[in-house]
């Protein structure tokens, strides 16, 4: 065994201020055994210590699923709808891009395109893709997965791009004689996909790869202690 | 960087030295709150078409978002770059002033994982983009005046770029180190940190 886990080696790291310390219900804890539902608390910040993140997995996916539902009226539904002398327009996120592109601003097409269709779509994904690997306790390339996740955690929040040029656009563009932009029912269910995904990254626990990766690990997914 | 360690296994960043420059961070922090409240209380643009004027501060465009029934989008822009970078900045100063005259706040736990709860959330760097991208869009529309609060958003995301680097667990290791040096102080007290772990009880 090349490396040496805090989970094997009986200790468990604070996920709050990093503080490493005996955990309870492991060889070297065992005079204070973990009775069911007992919590053990951080000797120096008093967070709740958890070996791994409780129910990651099951956690992850519920918000995945819900991400991606929400995601096909993010699509399709118009994000600004505008009123102005020449008629109405509705505007989906898409049509947006296309816009820019047309009109010649391609480097703001690319940048909008990025932002608001690549980066959900990479999320949902890598999401899945990592959830659904994890749980089959899968052994395949986890330094590959482990990057893959820190991609989508470091870009995740980009795509809020869109919902705040659709703030400042809507607020700026009350001429009521000329053209009026509102907001549209895409923006919200738009926001709320990358307000999901980004708590689905945050509750998958990266280490459940390397758990799996590792055969001989005690705490390999399912994430029950055993007492070794 | 020279320092810093990385896991061997997957080689995510464990540590970074650049944590115990407590006079800089205060500094910028401090920097950076006053920038805020510029940001937040100027107007961002104003357009013109044909004499017609419009202009939007950040809370003014949430307003019209919420006027318009899009409530929830609304809290959830206001949460991301108000709310949340506004605690964040005000929490750090809450920290850092009193450890660097070497005294632990009350509710000092509690308060640095407030830290760390809305640090994701907080998307001032976001925010400026849009900022830009409107601008750019408008541009075709119509006559586009910069106003102050857009050159404090940038500033404000160039100061936080810097003031995220700063990690806040290094400030509970820089707390167990005055709460040492109270304990050797007052001999008769309770000595040393919490009851840790024996061998490698420090995380770092």
């Amino acid at each position: 065994m090349k490396y040496l886990s805090a989970a094997r080696a009986g200790m468990i790291g604070c996920h709050a201020c990093g503080h490493v310390q005996v955990c309870d219900g492991s060889a070297r804890g065992a005079q204070r055994a973990a009775s069911p539902g007992h919590r053990q608390r951080c000797g120096r910040c008093a967070a709740t210590l958890h070996r791994r993140q409780p129910d990651s997995i099951t956690r992850t996916w519920a918000l995945l699923i819900a991400a991606a539902i929400l995601y096909i009226p993010a699509n399709l539904l118009p994000v600004l709808h505008t009123t102005s002398l020449f008629g109405n327009e509705d505007d989906t996120i898409m049509s947006g891009v296309v816009y820019f592109w047309v009109s010649g601003d391609w480097p703001l097409a690319v940048i909008v395109f990025v932002a608001s269709i690549l980066v959900p779509m990479l999320k949902l994904s890598v999401l899945a893709l990592l959830a659904w690997t994890t749980q089959r306790r899968s052994r395949w390339r986890p330094l590959e997965r482990t990057q893959l996740y820190r991609i989508v955690e470091r870009i995740g929040r980009w795509s809020m791009l869109d919902v705040f040029v659709v703030t400042l656009t809507v607020a700026l563009v009350r001429f009521k004689s000329l053209a009026v932009i509102t907001a549209g029912w895409g923006a919200l269910a738009f926001a709320c996909v990358v307000v999901l995904t980004m708590m689905a990254a945050l509750q998958f626990d990266p280490r459940l790869i390397w758990d799996c990766a590792d055969e001989r690990s005690p705490h390999a997914f399912p994430r029950e202690p055993k007492h070794d | 960087m020279k320092g810093s360690a990385r896991c061997p296994r997957c080689g995510a960043l464990l540590y970074r030295p650049s944590a115990v420059q407590l006079e800089r961070i205060t500094a910028l922090t401090l920097a950076a709150l006053f920038t805020f409240l510029i940001a937040q209380a100027f107007p961002i643009v104003e357009l013109d078409v044909n004499g017609a004027t419009s202009q939007t501060t950040l809370i003014g465009a949430l307003v019209a978002l919420w006027n318009e029934g899009m409530e929830l989008v609304a809290i959830a822009v206001f949460c991301s770059t108000i709310l949340f970078p506004l605690i964040e900045l005000t929490a750090l100063l809450y920290v850092l002033v009193p450890v660097r005259a070497g005294v632990v706040p009350p509710h000092f736990n509690l308060v640095l994982r407030a830290i760390q709860f809305v640090r994701p959330w907080g998307m001032i760097e976001v925010l400026m983009l849009g900022i830009l991208v409107t601008i750019v869009k408008m541009t075709s529309l119509a006559h586009v005046i910069p106003e102050a609060a857009l050159f404090a958003f940038g500033a404000l995301t160039l100061m936080l770029a810097v003031v995220v680097l700063f990690d806040p667990r290094a400030l509970w290791d820089i707390a167990d180190e005055i709460g040492a040096r109270r304990c050797a102080g007052l001999p008769g007290e309770r000595r040393g940190a919490p009851p840790a772990a024996g061998p490698g009880a420090q995380a770092r």
